[in-house]
């Protein structure tokens, strides 16, 4: 039965958690780098509006923190319940960064605790500004650290495979592997461009529906502007991601693209539907384009999909997810660009409802990119859980009533899900912009 | 001392402050709920959010530093406990998210909303329960082998008397710890009312705790000759812990010295603790890994100490910081900087 079987269902719950603790990780990440803008901004020009930006969005970072946490967590002690014999082996290579990650949110979740309880306790609001900078730096070191982890399942390093034996291990090069340098400044670049253009989708979304005008047009500027910096900066990483699956993991290039015979001058495929016969139908074929993707030359060879034996292809799905990643940050990037332009020329249909719906429509888009880039990758290496050495298969639990633990953690994921809506909606309703910016500007000195 | 040694013991001292900082905050759930349900809420609520906001976070990190720690310097643990724990663990995960989400869903959202308040007292209560399970599996007697992997005896862990003395234990310690320190924080605050009400509470748990836990010691006679026979020869540990606890509530009875009460409930704790935890040396699932057959490699080893010993370094000036802020800044505890 569909349900009995643990391996399966252990995949389908790692999913679940990781898709849902996603979101959360992302903000965590791309968030308190905004607030530091925000705050800095708010200092430099002297300008409260900035200074509410910084404080309303802290407020809000709370809710998204709690269920990070807990959500960090769960997937902290899933990969031992559910991948026992994964964590025994791997714990013997690349536990060190995954210990290096505690202590990054150890710092995270100290400073932020002071941070959030001590506006009003500082007299000098810089001294205020510098609590942040750990939050923002543990964010991005725990990124960092848990995606050296998961590099190192794509391209496992620093031991030695003897019979089967695993032997001379060295912790450091297994943190160091060739995946490890693309992998994670993706995931910081798209994280930050994440939370930008989110803000960015709620100014515009706010703007429309007639609020605080100047509020919400600055905060729409800076998260434009800081969202296009890091959607620039995503491509070019994604560029230098696809040259490393060229060389390093072929076959997962191969089955995104469907390209499945080894050829020189390979084209790219945008979409399409895959038939039967691996026959590409409805897709636009852009020629050259995988060959300068993956070797920076239209005349370069690109391995197939055929060259590799059937039981270590990956799932040809992740066409669907890589085309979706890349289409969204595509548009982003466009989007973002379009408004720079028109904002510096002066032309106003960027103001106007249509192109603010864009905007609006950004935040859900670059969180199902993130989504999708992540299902692209992870679906990506199957059937290996360590590249060449471990598969799913083997590393998952034996353990019965994996099935009974997933409902658990679909009820628990829909509560907080549900929650984080409901209680975020509540907070900024309770206590709109206008009421804050009266609130602080009315006789209050301290931000005079 | 091996490398094994000083892993075991770095990771037990983080278990143990889990335990003093775990069981402060959850008896204040449990408290709380306590409160609203009797109608005493204004007396406490206010003493337990001001203490307990800006550190719950940091609180859920001691937890996680254990299991990651544990998983990385002894790795053949993942494969036993992972294996055998599914449930028990997925259980504590599900409500210590519930848990986790609550301070910020509480402070912004569903503000006094009372079922919430239970579900929050309520996983005080059963959280400490589904943890302290593992201390019974560990106890040997429940795992058996299947092809290879260890299969747990549900029925067996689910009958034991021992299974319950420990359950029974951990929830009296949960409330005696918290009630201890409330008791304190209560009166730095200067608020008497709160002050009075943790004191009762102090002292009624006081007792069933050293009942419950010398009712472990007898069970684990029967249960674990083994470990009996090493608890017994290290009984002046659990001496020292009996005369602490005498201590303790001693200053509590007369209302002095509130502050020294909860060191001295400390160190009590951390006698039992490491009493307990050094009688059991050298397994860690008993009598099938022992810290030794379960380490890691000494490469990993090594930096994994480095790297702890430089993270602490980072880490300490932190904590004494956050504790300087919120726990011993008298204008912050007394209410008037918010």
């Amino acid at each position: 039965m569909f349900f009995d079987d643990p391996v399966l269902m252990s995949r389908l719950l790692t999913i679940l958690t990781l898709s849902f603790h996603i979101f959360y990780a992302t903000i965590g990440v791309g968030l308190p780098f905004m607030i530091i803008i925000f705050h800095w901004l708010g200092i430099k020009k002297n300008d409260l509006h900035y200074i509410l930006m910084a404080r309303r969005l802290a407020k809000g970072f709370v809710v998204t923190v709690a269920v990070g946490v807990v959500t960090g967590t769960a997937i902290g002690l899933q990969l031992a319940l559910l991948w026992p014999n994964f964590m025994q082996l791997a714990g013997h290579i690349i536990a060190l960064p995954l210990f290096m990650e505690v202590f990054a949110f150890f710092f995270e979740a100290i400073f932020l605790g002071i941070y959030l309880y001590t506006w009003d306790r500082f007299d000098n609001q810089k001294k205020h500004l510098l609590l942040l900078i750990p939050v923002a730096v543990g964010g991005a070191l725990s990124a960092f650290f848990i995606t050296v982890v998961n590099a190192f399942m794509n391209s496992p390093s620093g031991f030695e495979l003897v019979n089967g034996e695993l032997t001379n291990m060295n912790p450091l090069l297994a943190m160091l592997t060739v995946s490890m340098p693309t992998k994670v400044t993706h995931v910081l670049a798209t994280a930050y461009m994440t939370v930008a253009f989110t803000l960015a989708a709620i100014a515009a979304f706010r703007l429309m529906k007639g609020s605080e005008t100047s509020y919400y047009k600055k905060s729409l500027n800076v998260s434009m502007k800081i969202g296009f910096i890091f959607a620039i900066a995503s491509a070019i990483i994604g560029d230098f991601s696809g040259k490393y699956l060229a060389e390093y993991q072929p076959e997962k290039l191969a089955a995104a693209e469907w390209h499945f015979e080894t050829e020189e001058r390979a084209p790219l495929i945008l979409w399409g539907i895959l038939g039967e016969d691996h026959e590409v139908k409805y897709g636009i074929e852009i020629p050259y384009a995988l060959s300068i993707l993956a070797h920076s030359d239209p005349n370069a060879e690109v391995i197939g999909l055929n060259e590799f034996p059937e039981e270590y292809q990956p799932p040809l799905i992740i066409h669907y997810f890589f085309d979706m990643m890349i289409t969204i940050g595509m548009f982003m990037l466009a989007l973002s660009f379009v408004f720079l332009v028109a904002r510096w020329r002066n032309w106003s249909f960027v103001d106007k409802n249509g192109y603010r719906w864009l905007i609006v429509m950004g935040a859900p888009l670059s969180f199902l990119a993130i989504q999708a880039g992540w299902w692209m990758a992870e679906v990506g290496r199957q059937p290996w859980i360590l590249r060449g050495i471990m598969t799913v298969d083997e590393a998952a639990t034996t353990a019965a009533y994996v099935d009974v633990v997933f409902l658990g953690f679909v009820l628990l994921y829909l509560i907080l899900g549900i929650g984080t809506i409901v209680v975020l909606r509540r907070m900024f309703r309770k206590r709109s912009i206008e009421e804050d910016l009266a609130y602080y500007s009315g006789g209050d000195e301290r931000w005079a | 001392m091996g490398l094994e040694l000083i892993g075991i013991t770095v990771l037990w001292l983080f278990l143990f402050l889990y335990v003093i900082v775990g069981s402060i905050d959850y008896g204040a759930g449990v408290f709380n709920a306590h409160s609203i349900l009797t109608n005493k809420q204004h007396i406490l609520s206010k003493v337990i959010q001001r203490y307990l906001s800006p550190v719950w976070e940091v609180t859920n990190v001691f937890f996680v530093f254990f299991v990651v720690g544990i998983i990385g310097f002894f790795p053949d643990s993942a494969f036993y406990f992972g294996s055998i724990l599914l449930i028990p663990a997925s259980v504590s995960i599900i409500l210590l998210a519930l848990r986790g989400s609550y301070y910020a869903f509480e402070s912004y959202g569903a503000k006094g909303h009372k079922g919430y308040a239970f579900m929050y007292g309520a996983t005080g209560i059963f959280i400490p329960a589904s943890l302290s399970v593992v201390l019974t599996i560990s106890e040997g007697g429940f795992v058996s082998f299947e092809n290879g992997v260890p299969v747990l005896d549900y029925t067996a862990l689910l009958t034991s008397p021992l299974t319950w003395s420990i359950v029974v234990l951990s929830l009296v310690a949960v409330l005696y710890i918290s009630s201890v320190f409330l008791t304190w924080y209560a009166h730095k605050t200067g608020d008497m009312e709160a002050t009075a009400l943790m004191r009762k509470y102090a002292i009624i748990w006081s007792v069933p705790l050293i009942v419950a836990a010398g009712g472990i010691i007898f069970e684990l006679r029967n249960h674990n000759i083994d470990h009996f026979e090493s608890i017994m020869q290290l009984w002046w540990m659990f001496a020292i812990s009996f005369v602490l606890w005498a201590l303790t509530l001693r200053l509590i009875w007369l209302k002095r010295h509130f502050g020294a009460a909860v060191w001295l409930m400390i160190f009590q704790f951390m006698f039992a603790f490491f009493g307990y935890g050094i009688s059991h040396y050298p397994y860690l699932l008993y009598p099938h890994l022992t810290i030794y057959d379960g380490f890691t490699n000494e490469a990993m080893a090594i930096s994994l100490i480095v790297v702890f010993i430089l993270g602490m370094l980072l880490l300490l000036p932190s904590l004494y910081l956050l504790l300087r802020l919120f726990l011993f800044d008298k204008k912050y505890v007394k209410g008037k900087r918010e």
